[in-house]
């Protein structure tokens, strides 16, 4: 038991540390052009937005599709199924749009990333960049972790209306709402609140997938095993820390502001 | 090959390591360890699997502190230098690691001009250039768009050289650069670093356990087992030398003073005794 409150403690003060450093590299330093290059970011956000796009439409979609599917099983029994179209928005655009996108987000690139920079590490590719007396955090980490927190949110509002698609979709042919009836009633129990909460969760998470990434991978000592160890922990710790701050944001979001 | 003992003592000293004592998890690694490497040698560390030479190295470059002792380079110590200062130091010197630690994500070419890139104001025609002459340097014109993964063991550690004297280093460390190489291969990396280092007056420290590219390499040598300095000299002397250790490791014996981890008997006894 002490020795995994250590552990953890441990990790925690490397986690705080590479964190620190990446939002120096990422802020100060830009202004003494020590920043991250421009194309590193770009690469990373085409990676990780570009490429990544289909993956999570494919799965929000179904998620939309699940959700009016189980919410119109209960509405049809009161004749309140119209409603549809108002659970569906709310659902995606304050909740399952952002998480259910930076989660995929954190198998499909937080995993690569922690597999990469651990390799990198493994092979001493981490420590050649050391001795060439270029920054690790500058080169590799700073780059992940600033195209993390720029993507995510944009694949959350991407994920947000692909969601609502797929709820459009099933209000169409199972319920036989039109169009206009489904957006007429979403739009009408909408605020800017909603979107706004969301996004701003989407943040939050893309920083925490990408820097928790990074951290594992960064961490990597040994072989092989290692490298796999590190990518394994990398996705849970993702997703119980995308789980556990997405619990505190939504309370400070319903209660607070 | 350099097998007379250059006596270097009027050229100015570039490395020295005074007392180094490291210890991980209580067990004495680096034991004391002095050293003194002047201006345009080849020191050869030598040694077998384990005894610390590769964490010497690590010392020598800086990625970590010693427990106890110091370790000059060029004029400075830079055991308890700050990071900004030793930034300065760290461009004067390159490293060759043991698998080469190429970028596998970017091309033989751009992993040799990486350094250039970052510390260096050169227009990219004139990077091209420099990475040309420099892979040239290492016989490797031509290969420059190749991937790291689509070239062998050996080339890798020659692109990994080229990229080590990118910068014009004034001192070069190696570990193990013949390992895991065909005795052709081994020929081929020990002349390159024969070549280079002493044709661009480069300091080197070569870390290594083949006595074969100790003999065609070393001006000096340095033996360590159990991270103690064992043996100090040159290549005639090591074949000179009566000390049971040092005939042992030249001749590649199995039984000696260096002794496997459970002698014979040893190894009988403790299965008799756990059945
Ligand atoms: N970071 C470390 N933590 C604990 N032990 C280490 C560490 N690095 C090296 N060692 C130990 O130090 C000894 C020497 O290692 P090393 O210098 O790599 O040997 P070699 O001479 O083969 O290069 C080995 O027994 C190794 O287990
Ligand atoms: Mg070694």
């Amino acid at each position: 038991m002490k020795d995994s409150i250590d552990q953890f403690l441990l990790h925690l003060g490397d986690y705080t540390i590479l964190l620190g450093q990446s939002f120096r590299c990422c802020t100060v330093d830009i202004f003494r052009r020590q920043g991250p290059r421009m194309a590193h970011v770009l690469e990373q956000m085409n990676e990780i937005g570009v490429n990544s796009m289909g993956i999570v439409c494919l799965v929000v979609f179904f998620v939309g599709l699940v959700i009016a599917m189980q919410t119109s099983y209960e509405m049809t029994k009161f004749g309140t199924e119209m409603y549809v179209g108002r659970v569906v928005g709310l659902t995606m655009f304050r909740e399952l749009g952002p998480l259910i996108a930076t989660i995929v987000l954190g198998g499909r690139c937080g995993a690569a990333i922690a597999a990469e920079i651990g390799t990198m590490k493994v092979n001493e590719e981490v420590e050649a960049l050391r001795v060439m007396g270029i920054s690790p955090i500058r080169f590799l980490v700073a780059p992940r972790i600033l195209a993390f927190t720029i993507m995510a949110p944009v694949l959350a509002v991407i994920s947000d209306y692909v969601g609502i698609i797929g709820g459009l979709v099933l209000a169409i042919t199972e319920l036989h709402l039109t169009y206009w009836q489904f957006v007429e009633n979403m739009m009408s129990g909408m605020i800017v609140k909603d979107f706004v909460s969301g996004i701003a969760k989407s943040v939050v998470f893309g920083l925490l997938v990408g820097s928790i990434a990074c951290h594992f991978g960064y961490r990597t000592e040994g072989g092989a095993d290692a490298v796999g160890r590190a990518t394994t922990m990398s996705v849970v710790t993702s997703i119980v820390m995308i789980i556990v701050s997405d619990a505190a944001l939504t309370a400070v979001f319903v209660y607070i502001l | 090959m350099s097998t007379t003992a250059i006596s270097n003592s009027n050229l100015p000293v570039h490395i020295e390591v005074k007392n180094l004592v490291r210890a991980f998890d209580g067990r004495r690694v680096l034991d004391n360890i002095s050293l003194k490497v002047h201006k345009g040698e080849t020191m050869v560390i030598l040694g077998g699997s384990g005894c610390g030479k590769s964490t010497l190295l690590r010392h020598l470059i800086g990625s970590l502190k010693p427990d106890a002792g110091e370790i000059w380079l060029l004029g400075k110590e830079i055991t308890r230098m700050q990071d900004q200062e030793f930034a300065e130091i760290r461009k004067k010197f390159g490293m060759l690691f043991q698998g080469g630690a190429l970028l596998n994500s970017m091309s033989v070419g751009e992993n040799v001009a990486l350094p250039l890139e970052e510390h260096t104001n050169l227009s990219p025609e004139i990077i091209d250039i420099m990475v040309k002459m420099k892979t040239g340097m290492v016989g490797l014109t031509g290969f420059e768009h190749l991937m790291p993964s689509q070239i062998s063991g050996g080339m890798k550690k020659r692109v990994a050289l080229a990229r080590a004297i990118a910068m014009d280093p004034e001192i070069i460390f190696f570990d193990e650069p013949t390992a895991g190489l065909d005795p052709v291969m081994t020929a081929v990396v020990d002349l390159l670093i024969n070549n280079l280092c002493k044709k661009l007056g480069i300091t080197a420290v070569v870390v290594t356990h083949d006595m074969a590219s100790v003999n065609r390499i070393a001006d000096h040598i340095a033996m360590i087992h159990k991270g103690k300095l064992v043996f100090e000299g040159s290549v005639p002397q090591i074949h000179a030398s009566t000390d049971p250790l040092v005939r042992q490791f030249i001749n590649g014996e199995a039984d000696g003073p260096i002794s496997f981890q459970q002698s014979g008997d040893d190894y009988l006894k403790s299965l008799f005794a756990s059945t």
